[in-house]
């Protein structure tokens, strides 16, 4: 994984709540058995409107997207983080996520941050007005910023420190190779096995 | 202080526990299909890593497949590429699968309990987030991304913060003619789509209690439709009956074994809940999705909601915004929306259960003109066992289509989907924009409206039905 520690760039803002992974990716794309090669299918219904905010000139090469509560429900498919990250987007920011996809972004290297709506509505205002206007999300500050608002953000420091340090998951699990082995010896034996009968 | 269900689950399944950090939980039964595995297989190859517990890990074709001509290769250059991803996969990790034209073959959440894998107790994970269906026996089930299936793959386990939990009690009566179904939408409806988000929820109370496992499951099934981690039913005599004998449930002295530790797995009386909601089960009635996620909803009996009685900004827009993409219009009488296609299947209502109530309703009545009607069933086994009760011929002597087993039109993965502008009453879980097809429109209901609505060709319930609607079945 990326590490990522800060990254400042000019933003789209999504007025949109309960944005599913059906909108972020069809369901056609997931086909592909690759992790990349996804940017074109990134939002692509909302995409054969040109007046859909992704296709305005003003905002080609914006990296931050801005969006409404509810950001990334249905369905599992981290497709949909790879297709936001084949596009160049850097971060979301919203005022709820769901649980699938956060967990999902974060392993990639796409920072979810979470802010009040108010806050998410002053940044898409601000953005709207100015989309020259550029965002700073500051992961070793724990902090976003734009011009005339700075705010804070939450997350554990366990998924910071590895986004931080770009950390693969599981290398950090296999160094407790030894509690795995134990918890199986001790796993009881009505336990269901796949093997075939 | 006593524990939830889901506390003692989560307790029993840590393999570390540090300041700090995730807890480090076993899983006991990973589910693989081939959508979300490919990438994570090819971590493993990157790595140099193996399978570590074969013996845990299960894969099925399902997404993907076609319901028609399943003995011809797949017409889909790049569904079948994926496919054949998946058997290569399994082959040269060693994974079993099960593929299209196997026995076992099925949407993989119908696949896992019907083999008796899916237990009280068990964690079980799958690259779909529907794998909350699992919870229905009491076991710990959750969706998770691809990187976390290579994770499972190779470690067994998984990092993860424990989520809250809350109560959900429906105590009562369901009234005639309500199902799972209709109590899950307006359970979604009531605490909307990210009502459940950071929870793990448990479902309990008299009217659960009195629910089959097949029912149990639907509810479970779309508890991800509220945001939730996963959702959860306390395992108990209805629970172990459907498991005894299945061919992965545990058998003489482990059987024992199993239904003492299993007889342990409910929230204790002193318990605390983060939230607790709850429903009167007799207030409820054949409920409806008019919108484009699944906390849409409302009764049958109501009216398209006007988008100005909301007063939330973003609810409003995104009422309005539905209502538009929906073709409807405020004000109009759900029951007047009319349909083209009606869709029986998914893992939320693909059961036998499911196939015999929608069944019972179209014997001996027709699938109105102009309406396109699809049963397809959860899995193979399922087909197996419809057609051994003659439920195939009952549909199709109906007008309507009976396919193999797969996700089908839930999703539109496989060539079963609407065309732009189509409507649809569905089984299904959602009825986001497209997901059925390109400017397909959906209306999640229950295969009792789904059968009523085939055979009116509007939204109605079996209620709706009059005797004219039958026709006396030959030789009766």
């Amino acid at each position: 994984m990326e590490a990522f520690t800060t990254h400042t760039g000019r933003a789209v803002p999504l007025r949109r709540s309960n944005v599913d992974t059906d909108q972020i990716i069809p369901a056609h794309w997931l086909k592909k058995v690759t992790r990349d090669g996804f940017e074109d299918g990134l939002f692509e219904a909302w995409r054969k409107d040109p007046e859909f905010v992704l296709n305005k000139a003003e905002r080609q090469g914006a990296t931050v997207l801005v969006a409404g509560p509810d950001f990334g429900t249905g369905s599992s498919r981290e497709h949909a983080v790879w297709a936001l990250q084949n596009y160049g987007f850097k971060a979301v920011i919203s005022s709820r996520f769901a649980d699938i996809f956060r967990g999902n972004s974060l392993k990639n290297g796409l920072l979810t941050v979470v802010l009040d709506q108010k806050v998410v509505d002053a940044l898409q205002e601000l953005v709207e007005n100015d989309p020259q206007a550029e965002i700073t999300v500051d992961l070793e500050a724990r902090e976003v910023r734009a011009e005339g608002i700075t705010a804070a953000f939450e997350l554990d420091e366990n998924a910071r420190w590895r986004l931080l340090n770009g950390l693969d998951d599981i290398s950090i699990t296999l160094q407790n190779e030894d509690d795995i082995a134990s918890y199986e010896s001790k796993r009881p034996a009505y336990k269901p096995q796949t093997v075939q009968i | 202080m006593g524990r939830t269900l889901a506390e003692k689950v989560w307790d029993d399944h840590v393999v570390r526990r540090a300041e700090g950090e995730p807890d480090l939980l076993f899983i006991d039964l990973h589910l693989l299909h081939e959508v979300t595995s490919p990438q994570a297989f090819d971590g493993l190859r990157q790595t140099g890593r193996q399978v570590r517990r074969l013996d845990l890990t299960i894969a099925t074709e399902d997404h993907n497949t076609p319901t028609l001509d399943i003995d011809k290769p797949i017409a889909d250059p790049v569904s079948r590429a994926q496919l054949e991803t998946l058997r290569k996969n399994c082959a040269d990790f060693g994974v079993r699968l099960h593929s299209l034209g196997d026995v076992e073959q099925g949407v993989v959440h119908v696949v896992g309990p019907q083999l008796g894998l899916t237990q009280p107790g068990t964690t079980v994970v799958c690259g779909d987030s529907h794998t909350s269906t699992h919870g229905a026996f009491g076991a710990l089930a959750f969706g998770i991304g691809t990187s976390q299936v290579e994770h499972v793959l190779a470690t067994q386990t998984l990092p993860l913060a424990r989520p809250k939990t809350m109560a959900i009690t429906i105590d009562g009566e369901l009234p005639e003619g309500v199902t799972a179904k209709d109590l899950i939408l307006a359970i979604i409806a009531k605490i909307g789509t990210g009502g459940g988000q950071g929870y793990i929820l448990e479902y309990r109370g008299s009217a659960i209690e009195k629910l089959s496992m097949e029912a149990r499951m639907t509810i479970c099934n779309m508890s991800i439709e509220a945001g939730a981690r996963a959702g959860m039913i306390a395992p108990d005599e209805t629970t172990f009956a459907y498991l005894e004998g299945r061919a992965h449930a545990p058998k003489g002295e482990d059987w024992d074994a199993a239904v003492a530790y299993w007889k342990t797995l409910k929230s204790d009386d002193d318990a605390e809940f983060d939230a607790e909601v709850v429903i009167d089960a007799a207030a409820l009635s054949p409920f409806v999705t008019w919108g484009t996620n699944p906390g849409q909803g409302a009764p049958l009996s109501a009216n398209v909601p006007d988008p100005a009685s909301y007063e939330d900004a973003s609810e409003r827009l995104a009422a309005e915004k539905a209502l538009e993409y929906m073709g409807l219009t405020a004000g109009q009488p759900l029951r007047d929306v009319k349909v083209d296609t009606v869709f029986v299947g998914s893992c939320t209502n693909g059961r036998i259960e499911d196939l015999r109530a929608v069944a019972a309703i179209v014997e001996g009545r027709k699938v109105a003109d102009g309406v396109r009607m699809l049963v397809v069933p959860g899995s193979a086994r399922v087909g197996l066992q419809a057609v051994s009760e003659g439920l195939d011929k009952v549909f199709k002597e109906a007008g309507a289509e009976w396919r193999h087993a797969g996700c089908s039109m839930c999703l539109g993965m496989n060539p079963d989907q609407l065309a732009p502008g189509e409507r649809s009453a569905s089984t299904s879980n959602r009825n986001f924009e497209g997901r059925q097809g390109k400017g397909g429109r959906t209306h999640l209901v229950s295969p009792q409206v789904a059968a009523a609505t085939a055979v009116l060709g509007h939204l109605a319930s079996p209620a709706d039905l009059s005797d004219t609607d039958a026709r006396t079945p030959a030789g009766v």
